[in-house]
């Protein structure tokens, strides 16, 4: 994990108070960026990433050497055409890819974090992630755009900021965090904390990871991410590398093997107590709340033009979740179109190869740019 | 562009606030929108006809309009349009009380059932019609409840709603329909366009 030396990182002086009460300052933003700022400084897409992803949109990531995690969708020709625009990507606060987060040290004791690291919200986030715009002397984006946890940071972020992003594509996400989401991620939390090389937030002094915790935590939230069709199809009972059961407790199935993969290799490129707080931040997200049980309030007034889409397979943010904050916005008279796509490949649709889905951004993003354009 | 359109648009008011419920694959929307008002938004059941009318840069939301124009408050539109799909809806009545709350006005176009196309088919065929502009089976078609002209005219009675401008639409000619020429207007015209208020 001492690979990341070399990454783009913005220090922000500015303090920022967090909701949890504290204030921190000169704090490391890391984030990458992808196509030309324009001269207008008008061609720029914000890209906020869900709860494991990273600041490498596409293209290959320096660290763990495999594809950007939306490569189908950002890149030269694709549906936020790098070509065209300008993408910006920060790892979020209290993440594990450079941004200021649990595995910094803390100067007070020359220790890493760990839980002492302050609790952070999607609010916070987004409060963090708009100095990049200072940063790039851009005044406003042409949109923000992001799935799940990202989607959420896409509600947040035009509620903060209603003047800074023309457009708005919240995806697969919610306006607050439903009792099963939180149930899930609870899930999470516990067996990274069972396991006994977490040390209460403290295994990296004793050069330790809790692995099997956060592996575990992984494949939990990696079976919420897919849908029962989808699975089904890909591995129903299909065993692995044998012809018949083993009557033990080895991946018989292939649908184990293939679990316990996506386990080993998340730990490999994501802290545990990262998780524990990004994962924290999704459920305390409850953008409804904050606006004293009236959703449409988060947007009053707003200049933004919003398109939301949900997956028809995705039960962990389902439609109807999607189309609340699509009411709130028409409860307001906001410009907002919302389409669900079809897909059975569940909540993750958003990052995989779903050409509905790739063609509908495409045609937002393009037709909105040229319509921009066309009144200046 | 139809003739139908042309008339709706000369119906709204420049720069007005627009709701087009059923819009289908935006023909309307971007006709109105070049020539009446940016400010419009559909409505539309079909994913793949969503889809299109992204693609022509128009903001559009996926849903049904018996059950999603209640997200909208009242008046929420200058104009709301119903273009030839009053017949297709389960409860028509509920539909027509919503589109008269979300919009200060209305405009709702139906194939008219009187025709004399229609009725001579029934007569003489004694089978369900099928003419151009109703080209289903009885048990395939979405028009599950067809109405003529005279039906809508009494329909507002029924209702309570006010009908300001009613239109028939005749080999792409138009003519006013009032109380003297109903009966012919409900045997010749082809298409009813009327403007209504709650």
């Amino acid at each position: 994990m001492n690979t990341k030396a070399n990454l783009k990182t913005l220090i922000i002086d500015k303090p920022l108070k967090l909701d949890c009460g504290q204030t921190i300052s000169n704090f490391p933003l890391a984030y990458e960026t992808f196509g030309t700022l324009n001269a207008n400084k008008d061609n720029a897409i914000l890209v906020c990433h869900a709860l494991t992803g990273d600041q490498f949109v596409t293209g290959i990531n320096p660290i763990t050497k495999k594809d950007g995690w939306w490569t189908y969708a950002v890149g030269p020709n694709k549906s936020i055409d790098t070509n065209k625009y300008f993408v910006i990507c920060a790892n979020v606060l209290g993440g594990c890819m450079g941004s200021f987060g649990p595995s910094h040290e803390n100067p007070k004791t020359k220790k890493m974090y760990g839980t002492d690291f302050p609790v952070i919200t999607i609010n916070d986030i987004v409060n963090a992630q708009v100095n990049l715009l200072d940063f790039f002397g851009i005044d406003k984006l042409f949109s923000v755009v992001g799935g799940s946890m990202g989607g959420m940071q896409v509600l947040q972020f035009v509620s903060n900021f209603p003047d800074k992003a023309r457009t708005a594509i919240p995806i697969a996400c919610t306006s607050n965090h439903s009792a099963q989401n939180i149930a899930f991620n609870e899930l999470g939390r516990q067996a990274i904390t069972a396991d006994h090389n977490w040390l209460d937030g403290n295994y990296n002094s004793k050069n330790t990871v809790p692995d099997k915790g956060l592996a575990v935590a992984r494949m939990a939230a990696h079976i919420t991410y897919l849908s029962k069709k989808g699975l089904q199809e890909k591995f129903g009972r299909k065993l692995q590398e044998r012809d018949d059961l083993k009557f033990g407790f080895d991946a018989d199935f292939q649908i184990e093997s293939y679990l316990r993969y996506q386990g080993s290799v998340f730990v490999d490129r994501f802290d545990a107590n990262s998780y524990l707080y990004i994962t924290r931040a999704m459920d305390y997200f409850d953008l409804v709340k904050q606006f004293n049980g009236n959703l449409s309030n988060a947007f009053k007034n707003t200049k933004t033009k919003f398109f939301v889409i949900s997956f028809t397979s995705d039960w962990l943010y389902p439609t109807q979740e999607n189309k609340e904050i699509v009411i709130a916005l028409n409860a307001i008279n906001a410009n907002v179109g919302f389409v669900e796509i079809e897909s059975d490949k569940g909540h993750d649709s958003f990052l995989l190869d779903v050409p509905d889905f790739l063609k509908a951004i495409k045609n937002f993003l393009d037709k909105s740019y040229a319509e921009n354009y066309n009144e200046n | 562009m139809k003739t139908e359109y042309k008339i709706i648009a000369n119906i709204i008011e420049n720069n007005s606030s627009i709701l087009d419920v059923g819009c289908d694959d935006g023909t309307l929307m971007e006709f109105l929108k070049a020539n009446k008002s940016t400010n419009i938004r559909g409505i539309e059941i079909s994913k793949e006809k969503v889809q299109t009318c992204i693609a022509k840069g128009l903001t559009v939301i996926e849903g049904n309009a018996e059950f999603d124009l209640k997200q909208f408050p009242n008046d929420s539109f200058d104009y709301v349009v119903l273009g030839q799909t009053l017949q297709a809806f389960v409860n028509p009545e509920l539909v027509i009380k919503e589109l008269l709350r979300v919009g200060k006005k209305t405009i709702i176009t139906i194939p008219n059932f009187g025709h004399w196309r229609v009725r001579l088919n029934l007569l003489i065929k004694g089978t369900m019609p099928i003419t151009n502009s109703l080209p289903h089976n009885w048990y395939n078609t979405p028009n599950i409840h067809m109405c003529t002209i005279k039906d809508f005219v009494k329909f507002s009675e029924i209702i309570g709603f006010k009908i300001f401008k009613s239109l028939a639409l005749k080999n792409k000619k138009i003519s006013n329909i009032n109380n003297s020429n109903l009966f012919l207007k409900n045997l010749f015209g082809e298409l009813g366009i009327f403007l209504i208020e709650k």
